[in-house]
């Protein structure tokens, strides 16, 4: 049987509610987990205590973990996970710590899994447009897409035992720059409200940062848009050539579905689109689809979300 | 005086339609173009050796018909193009370490690339041959500063992180605001008489083989509305059907 091990996803220092689909990934591997979490205080551990289908957690205990270093991590916690298959998150940080653990202990790297069946992993390339299935004959490193697995449940009582460990850091963080905006950023948000040329001007995205603030989603918006409006941060762009994104909720107003922009939010859960031009590709690939301009649907929106978040 | 290593892939153009033949991607009638972020890996390479000086090295792993990416990277301004030969399929591993002995071999000192190849997607290279190197790495960065050491801008936790990265390392490069320069007809010209440097390494035995490829599963058909008051039905169903608010 494979071996397996999770290394607990870690957002603002506390184990994120996306390990538990990173359990159900492994289960599907072939075994019960398991769970490294990686953290500079051992009671960020107890976060994954409760979770259901863990063999057991490991709290990998050391400075190293207060700030994210590739090189440090990738060591501070090679010393202490077990031989096996290596299972993280596929959010941009984990892709990279997976690639350089991967490297560290000699063994390869699957990004961006979205499908384990009979062993065989299954992730999306060029961008969505086709996809590939590879096996295994060793041991790996495996990346899970968030939002493909069902989470394991809550209803279990994992011992924590905590082990020591240390890693060498390369680099070091000069300061940290806030967002200006405290609105969540694209890649982090469960819901995300986008914008594209067919919002006419960029000061038309208040609209969207309207309905973003009433569902605590994130803004973003197409490359034409990013293109054609300074107003519009290239941190705001959602394609690929911007942010691949894999939310819950994606919501596309005056977006046409350029092949680039499908690319980074095609896999999100559910899709909605608002455009005026019924041809529109975008309207392809959305659960609910809406042929109206974003003047006549936007503001019935939000008075309907609105009422329901009351 | 610097070494720089630029490391580039060719890729189907970003706009093209990808096709199966049997179970098989099939790229035979598909324009092939730098990958985009690679770009952007070339762009800081140049600029670091405009700041430092020093000489600025492409490598790209492939058979033959790589060579029209690094005569690309030598037209915009490269000064030496590396191919290692090869024409399978390598896993992370196996491609890692062959690019991590060519990279030593030719004495780098610093290593650009883009944050992940618009074909796989993965972002693996860039960390993996950093740590084979022992060297350190930030991936994604979005900016790039010269000196001694390297001060680059990645994405952080709730916003961005200037982070100090001494040298060797590797860099993995997101586009950031930084315009690309174009190739002039003398860089073009001279690409043409370049000489490519073609290596041969031994590969580890790759431990991931592709088993199949397929299409992306066809969605059902969604629900689909005339005229903006549907808005409101829609709010509805987004929270009792599909549950997502």
């Amino acid at each position: 049987m494979t071996e397996t091990i999770v290394i607990a996803e870690i957002v603002k220092g506390a184990v994120h509610p996306t390990t538990a689909e990173l359990i159900t990934a492994a289960h599907a591997l072939g075994s019960q987990p398991v769970v490294v979490v990686p953290c500079a205080d051992a009671s960020v551990a107890d976060g994954a205590a409760q979770f259901s289908g863990a063999a057991r957690v490991l709290a990998a205990k050391s400075d190293v973990f207060s700030n994210y270093d590739a090189a440090g991590w990738a060591s501070a916690l090679d010393a202490v996970a077990p031989a096996g298959v290596i299972i993280t998150s596929a959010s941009p940080q984990s892709k990279d710590l997976a690639a350089r653990l991967a490297a560290r202990r000699g063994i390869s790297v699957v990004q961006d899994v979205v499908q384990i069946e009979g062993g065989n992993l299954t992730s999306p390339i060029y961008s969505g447009k086709a996809m590939q299935t590879v096996s295994l004959s060793g041991n790996a490193v495996v990346t899970v897409r968030p939002n493909i697995f069902a989470p394991a449940g809550n209803d279990g009582s994992n011992d924590v035992s905590v082990v020591d460990t240390t890693g060498n850091i390369a680099t070091a963080v000069q300061e940290f720059m806030a967002r200006a905006s405290t609105r969540i950023d694209v890649a982090e948000a469960n819901i995300i409200i986008s914008g594209g040329r067919g919002m006419g001007t960029p000061a038309n995205f208040t609209h969207l940062e309207a309905i973003a603030d009433t569902l605590g989603a994130a803004v973003g918006a197409s490359r034409a848009a990013v293109d054609t409006w300074d107003e519009i941060p290239h941190s705001m762009q959602v394609g690929q050539t911007g942010k691949t994104v894999n939310p819950n909720l994606y919501i596309a107003v005056g977006i046409s579905g350029a092949i680039q922009h499908l690319a980074g939010m095609r896999s999100s859960k559910y899709i909605v689109a608002i455009n005026k031009d019924a041809d529109a590709p975008i309207f392809q690939h959305a659960d609910y689809g809406i042929v109206a301009t974003w003047e006549e649907a936007l503001p019935i929106l939000q008075s309907t979300l609105s009422a329901m978040m009351a | 005086m610097a070494n720089i290593i630029v490391l580039v892939k060719q890729v189907p153009d970003t706009n093209a339609r990808i096709v199966l033949s049997g179970d098989r991607v099939d790229l035979s009638a598909v324009k092939k173009v730098m990958s985009p972020y690679d770009e952007f890996a070339v762009e800081n390479a140049l600029q670091h050796r405009e700041a430092s000086g020093g000489e600025v090295t492409a490598i790209t792993v492939g058979g033959s018909g790589a060579d029209k990416v690094l005569k690309d990277a030598k037209a915009i301004g490269v000064d030496h193009i590396v191919r290692i030969d090869c024409d399978t399929h390598l896993d992370s591993n196996a491609l890692q370490t062959i690019l991590a002995s060519v990279i030593s071999t030719l004495g780098g000192e610093v290593v650009y690339c883009g944050k992940s190849a618009a074909d796989t997607g993965a972002g693996s290279t860039g960390p993996g041959v950093a740590e084979r190197l022992g060297w350190a790495s930030v991936s994604n960065t979005t900016s790039v500063t010269f000196g001694d050491q390297l001060s680059v801008v990645t994405p952080s936790s709730g916003g961005n992180a200037r982070v100090n990265v001494p040298l060797p390392a590797v860099i993995s490069c997101d586009k950031g605001n930084i315009k690309v320069r174009k190739p002039n007809v003398k860089g073009i010209m001279q690409a043409k008489k370049a000489q490519v440097d073609v290596r041969s390494v031994d590969a580890p035995a790759s431990t991931v083989s592709v088993v199949a490829h397929s299409m992306p599963p066809a969605k059902p058909a969604g629900k689909s509305y005339q005229g903006g008051a549907a808005a409101a039905e829609v709010a509805q169903l987004l929270r009792d059907e599909a549950n997502v608010i």
